[in-house]
């Protein structure tokens, strides 16, 4: 009756375009489809970044946009605030910025943690009244729905999507069963 | 590949939407277990975000599950869905049984997708486990198929 795969495949794979941390060549790499506005992507963030220290250098961590726009209507401007300031390389500054301060994110704050991070807010500003990364986060959003990315926070590990539990634990144990295979 | 069983159920407090009034364009059925339950929310609000894709292929979306339509109306308010919940309410389950996806242990449908062509033959079908949200690839291949010449996806 379907043809759909249990485990869903990323059909985007990790590229040059994509705001990612840690080595390329490293055995193990997280993607996650998120939204600035979900709480439970709010939940995951120091969740990921445990997971990053636990790690270090075994673990490539990529971030992709996927706003929800209609139940969080900051997310897209939020995104779109993320995606400006990767043009100034300040991508995971402004994404820890987001998730550390969920709580408010309309677009005056958005421009003050730009100004925070001692970024050029006013072309932030500029650039989310005019929509200029509009484009860049429907593209990543497209291409998680492809992938098959079904709500938020969505990841996938070395290319499969995970669907376990977002807490530390489950998490580590799926990285850790990905890099013996990545091993063999 | 076969002619979708034809329902007429309402879509709001008096107000009536029926698969024949569809007719012309493909339509998407979306079976879902309850209105407010947390996967259900997402899978819909995750098709509200895709609704300009869907519409690119001129598709119509209709959510139905077993809520009356004044659940419904509280629902698509809250959670801003811009297509349209169809309440299969009395008799409960009628139009989820003809479909074959009623669970009738849970008293509610199944979590189910259906994709009809312009003439009202479906072209696909997915039942998912309850717990899971489907998300919209599968929609959107099926659709996609439908644009090729004799691109039919027998259902098996």
């Amino acid at each position: 009756m379907s043809r759909r795969d249990n485990r869903a495949q990323l059909t985007v794979p990790v590229g040059p375009d994509d705001h990612s941390i840690g080595r390329e060549d490293a055995p193990l790499t997280l993607v996650e489809y998120g939204d600035f506005q979900c709480p439970h992507c709010g939940r995951a963030y120091p969740t990921v970044k445990e997971l990053q220290r636990r790690l270090g250098a075994q673990l490539r961590f990529v971030f992709r946009q996927f706003p929800l726009t209609m139940i969080h209507p900051e997310a897209e401007h939020a995104a779109e605030a993320a995606e400006a300031a990767a043009v100034q390389r300040a991508f995971w500054q402004m994404h820890d910025r987001l998730f550390e301060r969920q709580f408010a994110l309309d677009d005056d704050h958005l421009v003050e943690y730009a100004d925070e991070l001692g970024l050029d807010s006013e072309r932030i500003r500029g650039e989310l009244a005019a929509g200029t990364y509009t484009a860049n986060v429907r593209e990543d959003f497209m291409g998680g729905i492809k992938s098959g990315v079904n709500g938020t926070p969505t990841f996938y590990i070395n290319g499969v999507r995970y669907d376990g539990g977002y807490d530390l634990e489950s998490l580590l144990t799926a990285l850790g069963s990905a890099a013996a295979v990545a091993a063999t | 590949m076969k002619q979708a069983p034809d329902f007429r159920l309402p879509s709001g407090p008096g107000q009536y939407v029926s698969l024949k009034e569809l007719r012309g364009k493909p339509v998407i059925l979306v079976f879902y277990p309850a209105d407010w339950s947390p996967v259900c929310g997402d899978q819909l609000a995750l098709y509200n975000e895709v609704l300009p894709e869907f519409a690119k292929y001129g598709a119509q979306l209709v959510g139905i599950s077993v809520d009356g339509p004044w659940c419904h109306r509280a629902y698509q308010d809250a959670r801003k869905l811009r297509f349209p919940l169809l309440a299969d309410f009395e008799p409960k389950g009628e139009v989820a049984r003809r479909y074959g996806v009623y669970d009738a242990a849970a008293g509610t449908t199944q979590r189910a997708l259906f994709v009809l062509d312009d003439q009202g033959m479906i072209r696909w079908r997915y039942v998912s486990d309850p717990a899971v949200n489907p998300g919209a690839e599968g929609i959107l291949t099926a659709l996609e198929e439908l644009k090729q010449p004799g691109g039919v996806h027998e259902p098996a």
